[in-house]
């Protein structure tokens, strides 16, 4: 196979998941709606509890709503990553996942290509909603929009294969529900999407470990740190670490006939 | 361009799927592989498409095993499944396009072939309609004419006519045949219903995992002593 043949299958993916993503926009407000409201309504209300002091990457005093604003871009690509492994499995069960595996391209490359795919949809969901916060003054310099890219883009990769990985253990949608309890709160919430580390370590020393371990935590920081144009080596070496870790695992590990790909159920 | 199979065994955990079947198709040739449910069609195409791991045997793909070029392999093979694999919400053309696409074809190489195969199956007036609108033998017409889009030499059909009337069902086995003829396709054409296969056709019967029949229909019928190929089924498997 050439070059050209890898470059027409992967625009064809890219092509299809945008395609799917305008058939369902309810999907495109849904992921809109849940952080607004975390912006516009939870941040409202614990602005006066939560104290924000001077920790980089600002240099000054910030509202909650600018604290939060990074995690809540995570946030989205979090549930993305996790609502595009769901349709992994629901295009296993109604069998267009079979069409994908029977590309004459290497199987690494259409997964990759497919995680690449549901992030980028992510992406342009983050950028919606920074324009959106604007109006609730989380205003980061401009250049801060174009440098966060890479942070936006490596997040999505992380928690793809995250969902990819998760999808492929995965045998039922009804098995998925109970992994997205499972996964996303306690990433979403042990982590520094909400709160600062310091302040988790004065409430719990345990419970700050977790967070430090939390790979998404690392994510959260490397977009709040390139969204204000610092450089935070950590954040970005542990997600892209961890990346390429689950990637391999994910695809390496993905077996058809571990799920009902065939409509067959094994004995 | 020909397939052929070498001792495949296949087994779900401690439950043998499929024993030592071997065979080898003809090309250009029509090839009925019956079975009543639960034979193990669906799983020697999974083995045949590379979605399940071969456990046992040697599958040949032009004398050259499948196992060690996967990708020409799959650039041969077209597939129809069981069930339905449409993107239901994308239009007829969206889905020929996708399909193309991760065989390596550009838009407009897609857009040709596109057209030719549903001016074939009488569909190009639908092609910009959404999967959804067509009915249960329009949709597979639809699938077929996607699984030609690459060119293949060897045409896999488990069970296409499953859900369909029995006019979709004769009409769309007529196409498939015609294909063979018309452009020396090679196709395996899996089923439970013995209307569906010819006397002349040649048949493989598949029951219970094992291959007990392989042969033109005639020449099988002569052999176990039946009249027809429905006596013969029921003889060998208990069904029809």
């Amino acid at each position: 196979m050439k070059a050209a043949h890898y470059w027409h299958c992967f625009v064809g993916i890219q092509t299809r998941e945008w395609l799917r993503f305008w058939q369902q926009r309810t999907r495109f407000a849904s992921a809109l709606v849940r952080p607004l409201l975390w912006l516009v309504v939870f941040a409202a209300g614990f602005r006066a509890v939560l104290g924000i002091s001077i920790i980089p990457p600002y240099q000054t005093y910030i509202t909650y709503e600018t604290y939060i604003a990074p995690g809540l871009c995570g946030m989205i690509i979090l549930f993305n990553s996790m609502q595009g492994a769901l349709s992994m499995v629901y295009d296993r069960e109604l069998g267009s996942m079979r069409v994908l595996l029977m590309s004459p391209l290497p199987r690494p490359f259409l997964l990759v290509t497919k995680l690449l795919s549901m992030g980028v949809v992510s992406v342009g969901q983050v950028y919606v909603f920074l324009l959106l916060a604007l109006l609730v003054d989380v205003e980061p310099p401009l250049w801060g929009y174009l440098a966060v890219l890479p942070a936006l883009v490596l997040t999505s990769l992380m928690l793809g294969a995250l969902g990819l990985l998760i999808a492929t253990w995965i045998k039922q949608l009804e098995n998925f529900a109970g992994v997205m309890n499972f996964v996303i709160f306690p990433m979403f919430f042990m982590s520094s999407a909400l709160y600062p580390l310091w302040k988790m370590n004065e409430a719990s020393p345990w419970l700050y470990w977790i967070c430090q371990f939390n790979p998404f935590t690392h994510a959260v920081e490397a977009i709040r740190f390139s969204l204000y144009l610092e450089w935070n080596p950590v954040a970005f070496g542990i997600t892209s670490g961890v990346t390429v870790v689950l990637a391999l695992l994910a695809t390496a590990g993905f077996r058809p006939q571990r799920t009902r790909i065939l409509g067959t159920k094994p004995a | 361009m020909t397939i052929e199979a070498r001792n495949i065994s296949f087994r779900y955990g401690d439950k043998p799927v499929l024993q030592e079947v071997s065979f080898a198709l003809t090309s250009g040739c029509f090839h009925a592989l019956l079975g009543p449910n639960g034979a193990g069609k669906s799983t020697l195409f999974g083995l045949l498409t590379r979605l399940l791991a071969l456990q046992q045997g040697e599958l040949l793909l032009a004398r050259q095993s499948l196992k060690k070029q996967p990708s020409r392999a799959m650039r041969q093979i077209g597939v129809v499944f069981q069930q339905n694999a449409l993107d239901l919400d994308l239009t007829v053309r969206q889905n020929l396009q996708y399909h193309a696409a991760l065989h390596g074809l550009s838009r407009k190489e897609a857009r040709v072939r596109g057209d030719r195969e549903l001016a074939r199956f009488e569909l190009l007036e639908r092609a910009n309609e959404p999967v959804r609108k067509l009915n249960g033998g329009h949709r597979r017409r639809v699938e077929i004419a996607r699984a030609l889009l690459h060119e293949p030499s060897l045409l896999l059909l488990d069970e296409p006519t499953v859900g369909l009337d029995v006019a979709s069902r004769r009409g769309l086995n007529e196409h498939v045949r015609a294909l063979c003829d018309e452009v020396g396709l090679t196709a395996l054409w899996a089923t439970h219903l013995i209307e569906e296969v010819r006397q002349d056709d040649r048949v493989l019967i598949l029951h219970e995992g094992k291959l007990l029949a392989d042969g033109v229909g005639h020449d099988i019928c002569k052999t176990k002593g039946t009249r027809d190929l429905a006596e013969t089924f029921h003889t060998l498997t208990g069904a029809g």
